[in-house]
């Protein structure tokens, strides 16, 4: 059981380092991709588009096995958080463009007659609101990553699949080791969420509760 | 010369979306405490005039003075359009902030003015539009007629030396037209430099300094109330007025 909670704990890392990545990626390409000048639209779209449509244990392989080939050589570790933190910037960028696009245009056009900059009307007035619409899908992409984390397993991390394995394979308990590592993904999620929903409660901004009871 | 005097003088200014012509040289000035309202049509361009003001719309040529700054070419437009306020049809506040943060944010965040002196201001402004017991309220928990006068404190906030209004009484329901038109005369009877668009006849009859008829893009005629209600120069002109003041009515202030 120590054994699985220090997978455990290399799991709930990968996790984070990945959403930490993605996220660092993805408020400033979001911001681009709407406020952008139009070149900064084309190479975003690229970098999304590319990076949703690869496997992710493809992209894992390209940069563990593929770029030492160009002489850039990292550990298992960080080839998949850096893997992982690609994709989930495409995905999180995506997120956070939908939930800009619904903030309505004005309040970008009233920021910027006050005399903010599109940067200050983006930080001060959009972003306060479009975290708040994005939360939602970002907990799903959380989770998502979550389970993702276990593609490391591929590239030899002893995240929790992997300390898993090594234990089955010393005790012979398959069904009981893996129904552990279920719940203890399943646990984590739960508690997430839950989490995430709570500050979702937290944030609501007052008289703007769309969740009217519909009859 | 005298040119200079004008707070605003727009000059040629011409605009087009693809193929639509929208502005056709159009030059008209303003001077320090003079309410101009324009009228006219929909689609002849009168709001995108507006934003070419505050070049929140680049216009394809012409110059915009403002006092003797040429804001076409202005490098800090950042720190010429915090001078100009523009008031929207459909209010543009901050969902996320009070009604008197949403005044503030223009005075600290632009400004850099310090907090407790921006919520003193805002406190003023707030209190001039009639709203200090909202201030606590969020822009939904507001109506339409609170919101717009919200949208007033806040251009207001930021000691501008012109305010530009889009339409701001268009998107209201009929009974809360009033108390943002009363706002807006208490502001022209202290000698609030405005230019506005809209459609209410009595408004612009009773309050304005002068009126511009816009249509297709030019300018048809502009003067006093008095001389375009009573002695139009050009046809169009009073049939226009004619049709507005059957719709909206007289509107006595």
């Amino acid at each position: 059981m120590p054994l699985l909670l220090k997978g455990t704990l290399v799991t709930i890392e990968i996790t984070f380092l990945t959403l930490a990545i993605g996220m660092l990626i993805a408020v400033p390409v979001s911001f681009g991709q709407v406020y952008g000048p139009k070149w900064g639209k084309v190479l975003i779209g690229i970098y999304e588009k590319v990076l949703r449509s690869i496997p992710g244990i493809v992209i894992l392989f390209l940069i563990y096995y593929g770029l030492p080939r160009v002489g850039i050589q990292m550990s298992p570790f960080l080839a998949c958080v850096i893997g992982l933190g690609l994709r989930s910037g495409a995905y999180q960028s995506q997120i956070f463009r939908g939930a800009i696009q619904s903030i309505d245009s004005t309040q970008m056009r009233a920021s910027r007659s006050l005399g903010m900059s599109k940067m200050q009307g983006f930080r001060n007035v959009i972003f306060p609101q479009a975290f708040r619409v994005a939360l939602p899908p970002w907990a799903n992409e959380f989770t998502i990553v979550l389970k993702d984390s276990s593609f490391a397993y591929a590239l030899g991390v002893t995240e929790l699949l992997r300390q898993g394995r090594y234990i089955i394979s010393t005790t012979y308990e398959p069904m009981l080791i893996f129904l552990t590592i279920a719940a203890i993904y399943f646990v984590i999620t739960f508690t997430l969420n839950k989490s995430l929903q709570a500050l979702e409660t937290k944030l609501i901004i007052p008289g703007f509760d769309i969740r009217e009871k519909i009859q | 010369m005298s040119e200079n005097k004008h707070i605003l003088r727009v000059e040629n200014l011409r605009k087009s979306f693809g193929d639509n012509v929208v502005l056709k040289d159009v030059s008209f000035t303003m001077d320090k405490g003079e309410t101009k309202v324009i009228i006219g049509p929909s689609g002849t361009g009168k709001s995108t005039l507006l934003t070419c003001i505050n070049q929140l719309v680049k216009p394809d040529s012409g110059t915009i003075y403002l006092k003797d700054i040429n804001v076409t070419k202005a490098e800090e437009m950042n720190k010429i359009r915090a001078r100009i306020g523009f008031v929207f049809q459909d209010f543009g506040l901050f969902s996320h902030l009070t009604a008197m943060r949403n005044v503030m944010i223009g005075p600290v965040k632009v400004q850099k003015m310090n907090k407790e002196d921006a919520k003193n201001l805002a406190y003023e402004e707030l209190k001039r539009v009639g709203l200090l017991e909202h201030a606590d309220k969020y822009p939904a928990q507001l109506s339409g007629g609170q919101k717009q006068r919200v949208g007033i404190a806040r251009a207001l906030a930021m000691q501008p030396e012109l305010i530009l209004f889009d339409e701001p009484t268009s998107a209201l329901d009929p009974e809360l037209i009033g108390e943002v038109l009363a706002v807006m005369k208490d502001l022209a009877d202290n000698k609030m430099t405005m230019l506005i668009v809209t459609h209410e006849m009595g408004f612009a009859r009773t309050v304005s300094d002068e009126i511009i008829f816009m249509e297709d893009g030019v300018i048809v005629e502009q003067g006093t109330p008095e001389k375009l209600f009573k002695n139009p120069e050009h046809k169009r002109t009073g049939e226009f007025l004619f049709k507005l003041t059957e719709l909206y009515g007289e509107g006595d202030e």
